[in-house]
């Protein structure tokens, strides 16, 4: 039986890790203002960068 | 500057590029040079932004804040999941898909019924999305003719209906080339991409010039916002919308694979699987880029315009006017043009072609007029189906436009269609994963979510339009409270597409669960199951085969080919196929059921896989094979595959057990005939002295007078030829030691120079005997290696006596050197003799090989003492080797490395 590609067990993962990550309720906790931007402003888009970021490490290291 | 006529003018000369784009595409494809790389596939999945991103966004931003970027996180997460992607495609291509409903009618057993019901509440879904991209081109030209204060009117017709008509044009060419739909429309997918390209461009250009030149930044904006109460609010999540902003992510999560231009671009247009590992973060990338600004254009609108002073549809185009820059709004009108057109392109092509195959088709199929028209090439008659019905798409949005184009902001349209192709999802998942779903479970699953959606989502917007009464939203269907449109069985609370999503997610998987489990599948219907669910193990040579039985006969099939394909392209496909079966050609070739399923693909690239069953079956007799005996076949082709794979698996450790055997006889047969040359060499060289003692002896033993001073130099030969005997004996005794790895060793620490100044006293005699100068420049305490004394000693007199054989009596100097560097000791022993030329550099390493002309000269030396050497320093890790060139002397450099310092 031919092994489950590796890869795109990986970039699953990360998609399972990106939903608790961008809803609720870990969504609410961020709150004021980090240097003058609102945190969630802030948050949301610092995560959504991560997550593209490791999705691409993962993609690029090898092939699909 | 802004006339009406330069408005014009500028759409007309950017489609005209977009349109050479797709030429020059097009021409590259035809010529085998794709030009669909990775990044392009990836920009062109940005057709996902249309005008409503474009624009809409902003105006989302000014009253939802956050909110809107729901829609791209979703499909960020959904694409990560690259495994059921992957799948689609690969059952696509398995398959010859070339739409959405062909892949849900292809896998519940082809059917027709499916394939209409997926187009219909397709199109019905999506028309008004459509509709709200001819709304955002208008709006968008009206802004900009507003600030000119001028309009373009053509015989009387408005700007929206030309650009209606400019889009169904483009279309038309690009969409409806070739017949086979499978076939990909790789200058459409590079026009796209570049469009994507430009959206981006003209949407960031806006956004750095509001946010930069119009407010002092980030900060500056958020901080001014922050001020006012009512901007305030958008800065900050509504934990009390927790439920509306799941809903948005899932929902859009299903939108970027179900609706019908992403599947089409997805899917249908994929060119390499492997592209995929690039669109997984580049397209997410792009849609966090073109986010970024989305609020800060949105608050800079509210700040800038007041709260009441402008459409926050069109903040994207009347900020830059606002500050004069009419280049910008110029570009930024063309981004806009961008998003709208691409997405009208690939939806109105992805639509007519399920439009064609799935609507008109089977019902032409069923008609007596193509029954009496039997023998007319159809493939003409298609395509022109397939122009009318984007004809007719467009025409249906621009009509859609004209009666709700005020009723609705564009985010609301967006949504309701999302909503409707998010009812393909049980159908579609379940497909894919689980084999049970069936038919009649997929038929009811999508009427009951499609019920639902109308009634709760679709019809509600009407009535709002003022379309129809609005009584069943207020008060319930015939009053009854309980059936309040937006919140059915009084589920309140939430907003009308999270209601729609809820209720509808919940009926579609309940009917197709409950109605799978309660029936049973046809034959077809079972096999197609089993080639979607497992397609990466289907092993399709042993069971496509089987699952076929009946009698066909191959003029007919080729007949039908040549009406639906056309005769030329169903020639060239025919002789593809006679090709991969190595045949001469079609007429060769039996009508077995390779070569009916051969002509059943390529009728579903052309007319779609129901249509193409149906066809294939009027021509040939099949015979029904019935549900136990397909599912025998099934499992045994399962079977059949895990014996093969053991067999492989077997046959390639035999064989890689013949190699390993082969290459020890090879390296057996090798050695035993270096034992054979040595053998030979060794009782060579030991006849030569013995024959001169023989010789010698003998005449001393015949002739009693000889005179003793003649005996005496006999003799003396005789001594000197036994002693090089026995050193030749010792030396060959020494040399089958080391090899056989016998040899005895003494290992510690050994002063070199030590060894080196002992061996040069020891031969001190030799190079005075023959006047040859010994010059050494000796450490007194020389660096410790790890070594055997005596056997380095044995290599530093082989390489001195080397030496002074060579060199000339009388003139001849040799140089010895001493040094240790980088872990290593080097001792050098340099003479300037007549030298080695670069072959003997190498040759008098080997055994009995000497310098200098052995032909002629008298042999001095006995052709191991180099050999013997090179072992004795490689055994301790050294190298020794020579560098000479003729006439230059020779260097002999050894090295040994130094003991590594502990720690």
């Amino acid at each position: 039986m031919k092994r489950a590609n590796p890869i795109r067990q990986r970039l699953a993962a990360l998609s399972l890790l990106g939903v608790p990550l961008l809803t609720y309720p870990l969504l609410s906790l961020p709150s004021g203002t980090w240097g003058g931007i609102p945190a969630t402003y802030l948050y949301l888009f610092g995560v959504w960068a991560g997550l593209i970021a490791l999705a691409a490490w993962v993609a690029e290291r090898r092939g699909i | 500057m802004l006339s009406g006529w330069f408005i014009a003018l500028l759409a007309t000369g950017y489609l005209g590029l977009l349109f050479a784009v797709a030429r020059f595409g097009d021409a590259r494809a035809d010529a085998g040079k794709s030009i669909i790389s990775a990044n392009v596939y990836a920009l062109s999945l940005a057709v996902y932004c249309t005008s409503w991103t474009f624009y809409g966004s902003v105006g989302r931003a000014t009253s939802g804040g956050l909110s809107f970027l729901t829609i791209y996180i979703g499909p960020t997460l959904m694409l990560l999941c690259v495994g059921v992607i992957i799948k689609m495609i690969r059952i696509s291509k398995a398959q010859r898909i070339t739409s959405i409903a062909d892949f849900i009618a292809s896998r519940y057993g082809k059917s027709q019924l499916l394939a209409g019901m997926v187009t219909v509440i397709a199109v019905i879904g999506v028309v008004p999305y459509i509709a709200l991209q001819l709304k955002a081109m208008a709006a968008s030209v009206d802004v900009l003719l507003q600030h000119s204060g001028s309009s373009v009117e053509v015989w009387g017709l408005d700007s929206t209906f030309l650009i209606a008509v400019i889009l169904a044009l483009f279309s038309i060419l690009f969409g409806t080339r070739h017949l086979d739909a499978t076939e990909r429309h790789e200058g459409m997918v590079a026009a796209v991409a570049f469009e994507s390209v430009v959206k981006i461009i003209a949407f960031m250009a806006v956004g750095i010039f509001v946010t930069y030149g119009m407010f002092g930044g980030l900060g500056d904006l958020f901080q001014r916002a922050a001020a006012s109460a009512d901007m305030e609010r958008l800065l900050h999540l509504d934990s009390g919308r927790a439920g509306t902003w799941t809903a948005l992510i899932i929902l859009s999560g299903l939108a970027i694979i179900f609706l019908p231009r992403q599947f089409q671009i997805i899917v249908v247009e994929n060119v390499d699987e492997s592209h995929l590992k690039r669109a997984v973060w580049l397209f997410p990338l792009y849609l966090l880029l073109i986010n970024i600004f989305v609020l800060p254009l949105a608050l800079g609108g509210l700040l800038h315009f007041g709260a009441q002073g402008a459409n926050p549809d069109t903040f994207v185009l009347t900020l830059p006017l606002a500050r004069g820059a009419e280049a910008l709004a110029l570009l930024a009108f063309i981004g806009g043009l961008s998003a709208a057109t691409g997405m009208v392109i690939v939806e109105t092509i992805a639509l007519s072609t399920m439009v064609c195959n799935d609507l008109v088709m089977p019902w032409l199929l069923h008609s007596t007029w193509l029954q009496a028209e039997k023998r007319q090439d159809l493939s003409g008659l298609l395509i022109g189906i397939r122009r009318a019905a984007i004809a007719l798409i467009l025409l249906l949005g621009y009509i859609y436009f004209r009666l709700a184009g005020e009723a609705y902001a564009l985010v609301g349209i967006g949504l309701i269609s999302f909503t409707a192709v998010a009812q393909f999802a049980p159908a579609m998942f379940g497909g894919m994963y689980w084999k049970q779903g069936t038919r009649a479970g997929a038929v009811a699953g999508l009427l009951a979510g499609f019920v639902v959606w109308l009634y709760t989502l679709l019809l509600p917007s009407f009535a709002k339009s003022g379309w129809m009464p609005s009584g069943f939203v207020e008060h319930g269907l015939f009053g009854l409270g309980w059936l309040k449109a937006q919140a059915l069985f009084g589920l309140g609370g939430l907003d009308e597409i999270s209601h729609c999503l809820w209720w509808s997610m919940l009926a579609n998987m309940g009917a197709y669960v409950a109605v799978s489990l309660n029936s049973r599948p046809d034959a077809v219907e079972a096999s197609q199951a089993e080639r979607f669910v497992d397609v990466f193990r289907f092993d399709a040579r042993n069971a496509e085969a089987r699952l076929w039985r009946g009698k066909a006969s191959p003029d007919a099939l080729v007949g039908l080919l040549e009406r639906f394909l056309g005769a030329a392209r169903a020639r060239q496909q025919l002789a593809a196929y006679a090709l991969s079966r190595q045949a001469a050609g079609w007429r060769n070739l039996p009508a077995d059921a390779d070569f009916v399923q051969f002509a059943e693909a390529e009728l579903a690239g052309a007319i779609g896989s129901a249509s193409a069953r149906v066809m294939v079956a009027s021509v040939a007799q099949e015979e029904d094979l019935g549900l136990e005996e397909v599912l025998d076949i099934l499992d045994e082709a399962t079977q059949v595959r895990a014996h093969s794979r053991q067999l492989e698996a077997k046959q390639r450790e035999l064989e890689a057990a013949t190699n390993e055997l082969r290459e020890a006889n090879e390296r057996l047969r090798e050695l035993d005939r270096m034992k054979d040359d040595f053998i030979s060499t060794v009782t060579h060289e030991l006849r030569t002295p013995l024959t001169s003692i023989r010789a010698l002896s003998e005449m001393l033993h015949e002739d009693p007078r000889l005179d003793l001073a003649d005996r005496s130099r006999f003799l003396g030969i005789i001594v000197n030829e036994a002693e090089r005997l026995t050193r030749l004996i010792n030396q060959i005794l020494d040399m089958a030691k080391m090899e056989s790895g016998r040899a005895e060793w003494t290992t510690g620490a050994v002063d070199l120079g030590e060894v080196v100044r002992e061996s040069m006293a020891s031969l001190e005699h030799l190079f005075r005997e023959k006047g040859v100068a010994l010059a050494g420049d000796i450490p007194a305490s020389g660096p410790v290696v790890q070594a055997d004394r005596d056997r380095l000693t044995q290599v530093m007199i082989n390489l001195l006596s080397n030496a002074v054989k060579f060199v000339p009596g009388g003139a001849g100097r040799v140089q010895v050197g001493l040094s240790s560097a980088a872990g290593l000791v080097r001792v050098e022993v340099h003479d300037n003799g007549p030298g080695l030329t670069a072959e003997e550099c190498n040759v008098i390493f080997e055994k009995f090989r000497q310098g200098g002309n052995t032909m002629t000269d008298k042999p001095q030396g006995t052709g191991l003492g180099l050999p013997i050497s090179r072992q004795i320093v490689e055994y301790f890790g050294g190298n020794l080797w020579v560098e000479s060139e003729p006439g230059a002397g020779a260097n002999f450099i050894f090295t040994v490395p130094l003991p590594v310092p502990e720690e």
